[in-house]
């Protein structure tokens, strides 16, 4: 009898581990498939806009009810992944143009992108300061931690053009952006990681979009701004996704976004308008 | 599950019609398409994208990447087995309070999802948590750092350990213990010279699982540790990341991990086979005599 408990032991262990290992799998949860019913348009977009796009869907939704708005929110550039790699979505709509070009280049991109929005950077540290940051030069300080995106998400690559503008002016030092990467603790798949990490106070300071310090944890927070001449401006496009399942009502939608109605909720939520 | 120990000779295939048999066949089939389909697609599309070669293998963040996940789970491993031990020999062999909710609890983990455990892990350790405060009193910061990872990895394997090694000990022949302290030994002794040496299979199949689960782990990692190169970018966090910059990379980890948990099993399976082929013998004995 003993003999048996153990013999179950071992051969119910490996079924133990499979079932943790798919649990580790849904939390990275991937894009949504082609699995879109009729008048379900589905629209991919960037972390950053998360807020604004929800919005957007309730609004788009209230405007046409036969229409279902699914939204995909993730790094600007894990949506141009999934779309290379096939995921089924109506629009695209990312953070930099960068990104939308691979997905074009791809050839998953219909049509011409338009500027939708544009936003900029700000540091951001935890309401209590615990890195003592002041100035943009603060962040220079050794045994901070600082908290990014990873490489290749639109945040960190306007992120990267800001610190080395920074680093050409005498003032802050040829060294800066070296003394500024040697801090880093962690790099984060998406912007909203990243406020996520310092609003959690768990982080000293990060960099994130103007917009995504949102009225969530706007108290949790405090604001340093980066200079203009060294703050880039951050331009939205959106776009048709080639062999979009609902064309039409993506073009729609589009339009929608470009609207003043559009521009309204993007304002609220802290985006400059389109040029 | 298999005939009984006491069951010898020839098993016996169920006699069902050819119709029942088809379908069976026909259903598994396809669920066992459905299981092995990505891993055969995952390695073709590896060595398909790097024309054969593995330049993906040599890049900095991928030897990173496997020397912190190497480094981090022989901690993990080693911390898991010397105080899983003891609290699998407790629930094996002890009485007390709780035993059963708390028996049942220790498999929390496992079902729990592991972002839910970085998260819980953040509440406790952040410098915002619950331990937060004393732990910056002795200048300790958790989040972020190789530490981190490792307590993920504790966190979400050790019931895998603990489980195999109390059902090891719950086995283990008592009688033989018993002699043994007959013959003088004291309980320490009967425990490191009898009982450990009797349970090593089975504690080592429960090492084995747990330390690839903790080699796999992702979720809470990511959550809790945060993912930089060479610091606390695991494999699994390396597959995620790299997926949009460097699939070669996160094609060639992948696979590299699909390998380490197939040998993990492999020798889980020989382990519990060559245990059973003794317990046979075992009780081949017990008739004869």
């Amino acid at each position: 009898m003993t003999l048996r408990v153990r013999r179950i032991a071992l051969r119910s262990a490996p079924v133990m581990l499979a079932l943790s290992a798919c649990f580790s799998l849904a939390a990275c949860g991937y894009a949504p498939s082609g699995d879109t019913a009729q008048g379900e348009l589905t629209v991919f977009a960037a972390s950053s806009l998360t807020n604004a796009f929800t919005d957007m869907a309730g609004a788009f939704e209230a405007q046409s009810p036969h229409v279902k708005i699914v939204t995909n929110f993730a790094a600007s550039s894990q949506l141009a992944t999934q779309l290379i790699e096939g995921a089924a979505a109506d629009v695209y709509a990312s953070a930099d143009q960068e990104q939308m070009a691979q997905a074009g280049a791809a050839g998953r991109i219909a049509g011409q992108p338009v500027i939708f929005a544009t936003n900029h950077l700000v540091v951001i540290v935890p309401a209590d300061n615990p890195g003592h940051i002041q100035t943009i030069n603060d962040l220079a300080q050794p045994g901070l931690k600082l908290v990014l995106a990873a490489s290749g998400v639109p945040v960190r690559r306007y992120t990267d053009h800001a610190l080395a503008a920074l680093a050409d002016r005498d003032a802050y030092g040829t060294n800066f952006a070296d003394s500024v990467y040697a801090n880093l603790a962690s790099e984060e798949q998406n912007v909203r990681q990243v406020s996520a990490k310092v609003a959690l106070g768990e982080a000293d300071a990060g960099i994130v979009y103007t917009s995504d310090v949102t009225p969530d944890i706007a108290a949790q927070v405090l604001q340093i701004e980066i200079p203009d001449w060294a703050n880039p401006l951050a331009e939205y496009p959106i776009a048709l996704v080639a062999n979009a399942p609902h064309g039409p009502g993506g073009q729609t939608f589009i339009q929608f976004v470009l609207g003043s109605e559009g521009q309204a909720i993007l304002a609220r939520w802290g985006f400059g308008h389109a040029p | 599950m298999r005939p009984d120990i006491g069951q010898r000779g020839p098993r016996r295939q169920a006699r069902d019609s050819a119709g029942m048999r088809t379908l069976v066949f026909l259903a598994g089939g396809v669920l066992m398409a459905g299981l092995f389909l990505p891993v055969v697609a995952l390695s073709w599309r590896t060595f398909s994208a790097s024309g054969g070669r593995t330049p993906g293998l040599l890049s900095d963040s991928v030897v990173g990447a496997v020397s912190l996940s190497l480094s981090t789970t022989l901690i993990s491993t080693l911390v898991v087995v010397l105080l899983g031990t003891p609290l699998a020999y407790a629930f094996a062999r002890y009485r007390f309070p709780f035993k059963r909710p708390l028996n049942v609890a220790i498999e929390l983990p496992i079902v729990m999802p592991p972002v839910v455990a970085g998260l819980a892990l953040l509440m406790t350790f952040g410098r915002r948590g619950l331990l937060g405060a004393p732990l910056s009193a002795l200048g300790l910061s958790l989040p972020f750092s190789p530490a981190a990872v490792v307590i993920a990895q504790v966190f979400v394997s050790a019931p895998f350990y603990i489980r195999a090694a109390q059902a090891q000990f719950e086995a283990t022949p008592r009688e033989l213990e018993q002699a043994a302290s007959i013959d003088g030994a004291g309980p320490w002794r009967v425990f490191w010279s009898v009982t450990l040496p009797l349970g090593q299979r089975g504690l080592l199949a429960g090492l084995l699982l747990s330390w690839a689960r903790a080699v796999g782990e992702f979720g809470a990692t990511i959550l809790f540790a945060g993912n930089l190169q060479g610091r606390t970018q695991t494999m699994p966090l390396l597959v995620y990341g790299a997926l949009e910059s460097d699939l070669t990379s996160a094609l060639w980890t992948g696979l590299l991990l699909i390998a380490i948990a197939a040998l993990a099993l492999v020798l889980v399976s020989l382990l519990a086979r060559a245990f059973d082929r003794e317990a046979v013998d075992d009780e081949g004995q017990s008739l004869s005599s």
